[in-house]
């Protein structure tokens, strides 16, 4: 640290410091509660993404697996895997994606929070002492890191979009050739329960990448007035709403995003049926 | 109703057992004093306005950095013994009352507000309210010291040589933020005010009786300012080609500073 003009506080009192709380209250519940929420998303996710199959079911496409860079169903952007590919690495369409909503919620500021106290014990809870005695903050590697959060938030927005295209092709249902009139197979239009929830996925997805602190910094808190600028105030006025309910949506959105592809991967292995609504 | 009051200073103490009276509408503050009348003339306890607007009656009560004049007995178990001690990240003076002097030394090394020149010519400015609204949250602070009591980085690990504290990085974003201001504090958020040290727990937003949402709305916004200004490499990118250019903002803050 840089020279400080800051000064050291003597506090002697040993006797109050030793206790681990004087907290009644069931302080470890949301710590525990996010600790399995995430290592269940992550234990599942991580699963997910290595299995590189039943990741497609009809017009429906797996957000774990899009945009599918090269595979083998038909979203595959580039067609199946090239030749020039080492036989002996494994691949999954996944693994060449997902770092980046990944990286994206690593370095998001509610989940620094949320890690910090429930993986690290840094601290376990509020007026809660700590295992360590050591503490960096985020001043050093790898925790600096985190500052670049503002570039994954732009490739999640990539992302999104993309997302956002496959939920609009999820109402587009191939109808097979001579079902229903002309000779070559089209598709038509149709809402199954899993083109609902690919859009709620999105939807969701929205609501908590549209509110990241990173956004509202760019989209206006970067500036100290603006008062002459009505649009980024607009934007930033959108942006400053949905971050106030930033948790609910990074919850919902992690668990919409892991139903999404638990549903087309129940639908694919036939262990779902999929409704046709309309 | 039975209560453990900590009764000590720097040298040490004890929780001491007392028991009083309560009815209906009593705060902790108000069975503090009934303690003090009845069996504990020499209680220490630093109070002021009993309204929850001088923020001097901080203290912890149950484990819960809270003001005693706002904390309701009727919110707190009935079945067991109300633990008040005094805060944890500032050293006692006696019984409830700590030195938070500390505090006071700090807001000095901030640098003050620093207006631009007057709009007009009586030295006035012209600002109109939205232009003020964001900082005028961090207005609203009553300096309890209880996000400070709370922050780990201070309480836990004792950093106050190294990190201001969640209160003065409100205090920071209340000028930094200010459209009026034309002062750049972000070096010294980095280096010897220690933003850095913040990993945006929001324990400060939890205990802050004034609902400042602290960490969201200020320690955020700064660690943005601070990426912009020291880790953001295409900005750098960008600040080093338009501080070519003569005249510009880039420039003009790199000759100043």
């Amino acid at each position: 640290m840089a020279t400080s003009e800051l000064v050291q506080v003597d506090l002697p009192d040993k006797g109050l410091k030793a206790r681990v709380t004087a907290r009644r209250d069931w302080w470890w519940i949301p710590q525990a509660l996010t600790f399995l929420g995430f290592s269940s998303f992550l234990i599942y996710g991580n699963w997910a993404a290595w299995q590189g199959n039943h990741y497609v079911y009809g017009p429906y496409l797996s957000p774990f697996y899009s945009p599918e860079l090269w595979g083998n169903s038909p979203h595959a952007w580039f067609g199946p895997l090239p030749q020039w590919y080492p036989q002996f690495l494994p691949y999954s369409p996944a693994l060449l994606i997902l770092w980046i909503p990944g990286l994206f919620r690593l370095t998001c500021y509610y989940y620094r929070g949320a890690y910090y106290k429930a993986f690290w014990a840094d601290p376990p809870g509020c007026t809660v002492a700590e295992p360590r005695k050591k503490f960096r903050g985020e001043n050093s590697f790898p925790l600096i890191w985190q500052n670049i959060h503002r570039y994954f938030l732009f490739l999640s927005l990539g992302v999104l979009a993309i997302l956002i295209y496959d939920a609009f092709q999820a109402f587009w249902f191939e109808v097979p050739a001579g079902l229903s009139g002309p000779a070559e197979s089209h598709t038509e239009f149709g809402i199954g329960v899993g083109s609902l929830v690919l859009l709620t996925n999105c939807v969701l997805l929205s609501l908590y990448l549209l509110g990241c602190h990173s956004l509202r910094h760019l989209t206006g808190g970067r500036l100290d007035s603006l008062q002459r600028k009505p649009i980024r105030k607009t934007c930033y006025e959108c942006v400053s709403g949905l971050n106030k309910r930033h948790m609910r949506w990074a919850w919902f959105s992690l668990f919409s995003v892991g139903f999404s592809d638990l549903y087309v991967r129940m639908c694919s292995m036939g262990i779902w049926t999929d409704m046709r609504l309309f | 109703m039975q209560f453990r009051i900590w009764r000590g200073d720097k040298s040490g103490g004890d929780f001491i057992p007392y028991e009083t009276e309560v009815t209906e509408g009593m705060v902790v503050l108000d069975a503090v004093h009934q303690i003090q009348a009845e069996s504990a003339n020499d209680l220490a306890v630093r109070w002021n306005c009993k309204a929850g607007k001088c923020g001097s009656c901080s203290a912890e009560i149950n484990g819960h950095p809270k003001l005693m004049c706002m904390t309701k007995l009727s919110d707190l178990p009935p079945d067991e013994p109300v633990k008040i001690e005094p805060m944890r990240s500032f050293p006692s003076i006696r019984d409830l009352v700590t030195d938070v002097s500390w505090n006071f030394r700090v807001k000095k090394q901030i640098k003050q507000f620093k207006p631009r020149k007057p709009d007009a010519d009586d030295g006035t400015w012209r600002i109109q309210q939205g232009e003020v609204e964001r900082v005028q949250e961090f207005r609203k602070c009553i300096e309890c010291f209880l996000c400070q009591d709370v922050c780990h980085v201070l309480r836990e690990h004792h950093l106050h040589d190294q990190f201001i504290g969640p209160r003065y990085l409100v205090y920071t974003a209340s000028l930094e933020m200010h459209p009026l201001d034309t002062e750049d504090r972000l070096a010294e958020l980095k280096q010897a005010h220690g933003i850095g040290f913040c990993n945006i727990t929001k324990c400060c937003t939890s205990v802050c009786p004034e609902d400042i949402t602290i960490t969201d709305n200020a320690i955020i916004p700064l660690k943005e300012r601070v990426v912009d200004e020291f880790y953001d490499p295409i900005v750098k990118i960008y600040r080093k080609l338009t501080s070519l250019v003569p005249g510009s903002k880039a420039q003009v803050r790199d000759s100043s500073g």
